[in-house]
């Protein structure tokens, strides 16, 4: 298929940037391509020509890394659910398609260069938090320690994060509760992490709020584009578990 | 009182005080429509319940200084939190496909905003007694109380003022109809028993909102209810 592209190029952290329209290099697309592999080969002709290929950010391509952020016409990862930008296929568009390509806007995400962008604000909320420093024991401890399934899944639902930050991409506000409550809900159902639940929470949520995101106003953007379906029954723990380490903790 | 400050400022404290500085507001809202409606009764009803709110008085007082400091927080919250909200997003996206939000979601603070400058109007209107009805408005009835009756009756039978007030609540309907929903899961009330009420609740508390409060101005347009001077 033959494709038109408008994509965002921007030097470097200072410069404005601008969408770029790629035509002749988008020509004999295969449906079969990944998003990523059709960018590939889109750089490949760049290169060729002497331009400089877009600056996009992607390591397993399998949907578990989280690094392949990009708004592709309005939608984080794109128009597919549950996919990220490297699961989504050419199959998704047809010929003659006119597709624009922008980075993760947020303040706390500023661009480093075309569609990458610094994810260091997940990392600082993590560090504010996002651990067990308690003694598990070993492994036999683990076995002794009897975990309803019913919370043992709820638990894992939220640890499928893969804090790529489409929830603070789709949001309206620029809001990053769909990811900080998902950690918060990942150990804080867990009896491991019990013990550190309220400065926890305390902690993240001071993180997420010094960090610039914008504040959840409940459009539940997030929830739609997280490639992981995280729930938004995530940050309604959170909005609980907050005022009762608030009020709670001495 | 270090640990509140620092609460009532997060984002998460902040979604706490416009949940409840919203409850406490549309509680308010059905009681004041409940009230009004007795215009239907006739006019010694609604005389005799205005009568009896003023007689409360150093309780009315009360009641309307916490209403005004209710007023104050929800709309300073939310001013705040919109600046904050703009500044998080310094540029802005090409394009963008919602999915899950909605027109009422996403217009709150213009819904917000337009309805601040409706209530400046309406207590002009009725509380104060200026604007388009000062005449209306020192109106005596004949146990010698403020005859609440004749001045809304006469008030909505000019059709510009009675499609303001239709107007207005087409808005407020919006409003509450994101608003009440939304502060359920604000107070971290998510569970999927409960979701179908909770998620019913905006738009039947909203459309009750809408029906009774504009049934007055269009019974008194339609000429169902008239005016006794
Ligand atoms: S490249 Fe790892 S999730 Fe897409």
């Amino acid at each position: 298929m033959n494709l038109t592209i408008y994509v965002w190029r921007q030097k470097d952290a200072k410069d404005a940037g601008g969408f770029e329209k790629y035509t002749d290099e988008c020509k004999g697309i295969s449906e079969h391509m990944s998003f990523l592999e059709m960018l590939d080969v889109v750089n490949d002709r760049l290169t060729e020509k002497g331009k400089m290929p877009i600056a996009f950010d992607s390591d397993c391509r399998e949907g578990i890394c989280g690094t392949c952020s990009m708004v592709i016409n309005g939608r984080p990862h794109g128009p597919w659910k549950a996919t990220t930008t490297c699961q989504l296929h050419m199959r998704a568009f047809k010929d003659g398609d006119v597709i624009y390509i922008e980075p993760w806007r947020s303040k706390a995400f500023p661009v480093i260069q075309d569609l990458i962008v610094d994810r260091k604000a997940f990392d600082t909320i993590i560090q504010a938090g996002g651990y067990i420093s308690t003694n598990c024991g070993s492994a036999p401890d683990a076995n002794s320690m009897l975990i309803g399934k019913e919370v043992s899944d709820s638990a894992m639902d939220a640890a499928a994060c893969i804090g790529c930050g489409a929830c603070v991409a789709a949001c309206p506000n620029s809001s990053a509760m769909l990811f900080t409550a998902a950690k918060l809900a990942h150990m804080n159902t867990l009896p491991q992490g019990k013990p550190e639940e309220a400065q926890r929470t305390l902690s993240m949520v001071g993180a997420m709020d010094s960090a610039g995101f914008g504040n959840c106003s409940n459009h539940l953007e997030c929830e739609a584009a997280c490639p992981k379906e995280i729930s938004g029954q995530v940050i309604a723990a959170m909005n609980r578990g907050y005022a009762k380490a608030s009020f709670g903790k001495r | 009182m270090n640990w509140f400050g620092r609460y009532l400022k997060s984002s998460v404290g902040a979604k706490h005080v416009m949940a409840v500085t919203g409850l406490l507001l549309v509680g308010f809202v059905l009681q004041h429509m409940v009230g009004n409606l007795q215009v239907f009764a006739g006019q010694e009803a609604i005389n005799a319940y205005a009568a009896g709110l003023k007689k409360l008085g150093p309780l009315l007082w009360v009641a309307r200084i916490g209403l005004i400091v209710i007023f104050l927080v929800h709309i300073a919250s939310a001013l705040r939190l919109v600046s904050l909200n703009r500044a998080a997003r310094p540029v802005a996206y090409k394009m963008v496909k919602s999915e899950r939000s909605s027109f009422a979601s996403r217009a709150m603070a213009m819904s917000g905003l337009i309805l601040l400058a409706f209530l400046a109007f309406h207590l002009l209107h009725f509380t104060l007694g200026g604007g388009p009805l000062k005449t209306q408005f020192n109106l005596i009835d004949a146990y010698g109380r403020h005859d609440v009756y004749n001045m809304v009756v006469l008030g909505f039978q000019k059709p510009a003022v009675a499609i303001s007030y239709v107007v207005a609540m087409l808005l407020l309907c919006l409003h509450l109809s994101h608003g009440v929903t939304s502060l359920f899961q604000s107070l971290g009330l998510n569970h999927p028993k409960y979701n179908g009420i909770f998620n019913l609740a905006g738009p039947v508390i909203a459309t009750l909102v809408l029906v009774g409060n504009c049934s007055m101005p269009i019974a008194v347009l339609a000429g169902l209810v008239k005016a006794t001077v």
